[in-house]
């Protein structure tokens, strides 16, 4: 067996402590007939470290599209010939779509909008429709709005907001090749102002974008730097009509070694499952990552594309003797 | 679940091309809903909630999930 994983064995699994970056990218190198071992050990570490728990969630594009950012990946940016539309959804529609989320077993839905960070209105909406799902659904609310001012991070704890979602998407090296708009170190600066408020920071990114294996480990060690509470890990979608349109979708191994990597750099942090595994991974890497690291899912649609049924993944879950986070252990 | 574009229409509703055989487009269609309206060719909008999705031309009125 790999000398690595002997070494993780001892480190992460024993007593807790998350890879470095030259460990992570030991894990990321290993050859295919080691990948077993390594996702064997990914689920031991996180079956000790974080219990058989999965957290379920929803989410839902609160404003689509339009946005002035400049993000290679995303179908939502107004400066790509992307067919994706502004469009808003209206307070009813929000409360159905937590209703839907709620349904499945769900502890969290998150709302999200396609923005550099929000205007007035936006916060309104968020005012009425946060107050709105409370009154109306058994679920907790977290937020994904792009970058806030400190005025902004308060009212979102005012409004009951308990985690925000604000992903660094690629490691610091590479983000200049994928955003111009704004830095790396502008989104690690909402991301401390949403750690200090005491709201949960929810913070991943998207594989696949160009990055080179030594910076997807450079990603994973700046994240395990950050201490997040969720981890969202994304596979490359590739949209029509942006700068990464074209590329290819990583190969199911290397999401795989990912999964295990990402795992043995943060044995605490709620994993989870992000869009596109279903292209990079199938049905069948779907299962392998759920014993290999991964924590937690989001079912159900995404923001512009669609996912597999809820009820596939609960199933699994289920056949996995793997139980759903309930609210009460949440809370 | 997915609202099937008559084989008439005209545009293809993921790629806005003329309809014909579109693989990429037929695969891609499994984990997307439409953009484009199979009829004029306009951008749709399309609103995705975590169960099902609809999309509006305002010339041709409203699919759905
Ligand atoms: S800021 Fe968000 S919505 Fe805007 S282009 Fe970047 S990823 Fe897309
Ligand atoms: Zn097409
Ligand atoms: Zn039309």
């Amino acid at each position: 067996m790999a000398e690595i994983l002997d070494r993780a064995r001892a480190q992460v699994l024993e007593n807790g402590v998350g890879l470095d970056e030259e460990g992570i990218l030991e894990i990321l190198r290993l050859p295919d007939e080691e990948l077993p071992a390594a996702l064997q050990l990914a689920h031991e570490v996180r079956m000790k470290w974080c219990g058989p728990e999965v957290e379920v969630e929803g989410i839902v594009s609160l404003k689509t599209g339009g946005c002035p950012e400049d993000c290679h990946f995303c179908s939502q940016s107004g400066l790509f010939t992307s067919p994706v539309r502004a469009v808003w959804l209206d307070i009813p529609q929000l409360v159905e779509a937590a209703k839907q989320t709620a349904a499945t077993g769900a502890t969290e839905f998150c709302i999200v909008a396609a923005v550099r960070g929000p205007d007035a209105r936006l916060m309104q909406q968020m005012r009425e429709g946060v107050a709105a799902i409370k009154a109306a659904v058994d679920i907790q609310v977290a937020a994904s709005l792009g970058m806030l001012s400190q005025e902004q991070v308060d009212e979102l704890v005012e409004m009951g907001v308990h985690r925000y979602n604000h992903n660094l998407e690629t490691c610091r090296s590479y983000f200049p090749n994928v955003v111009t708009t704004h830095s790396w170190e502008e989104r690690w600066e909402t991301l401390k102002m949403v750690r200090d408020s005491g709201m949960e920071v929810c913070c991943g990114g998207i594989l696949g974008l160009g990055e080179t294996v030594e910076q997807r480990a450079e990603f994973a060690a700046q994240l395990a730097a950050l201490d997040p509470h969720e981890v969202p890990l994304n596979f490359l979608n590739p949209r029509p009509g942006t700068p990464l349109g074209d590329r290819p979708v990583v190969e199911g191994k290397d999401a795989l070694r990912a999964i295990a990597a990402f795992r043995l750099a943060m044995p605490r942090t709620i994993l989870r499952y992000a869009g596109g595994r279903e292209i990079t991974l199938g049905d069948l890497g779907t299962r392998e990552g759920l014993l290999g690291g991964i924590n937690a899912v989001i079912v159900g649609n995404y923001l512009t594309t669609l996912g597999r049924p809820a009820t596939a993944d609960i199933d699994l879950l289920q056949d996995l003797s793997m139980p759903v986070k309930s609210l009460s252990a949440t809370l | 679940m997915t609202a099937v574009a008559p084989v008439t229409a005209p545009w293809c509703d993921r790629c806005g091309e003329p309809a014909g055989d579109h693989p990429a487009c037929a695969a891609a269609r499994r984990l997307e809903p439409p953009r484009y309206c199979p009829q004029c060719r306009r951008r749709m909008k399309v609103q995705v909630l975590p169960a099902g999705w609809s999309a509006t031309c305002v010339e041709h009125g409203t699919v759905s999930s």
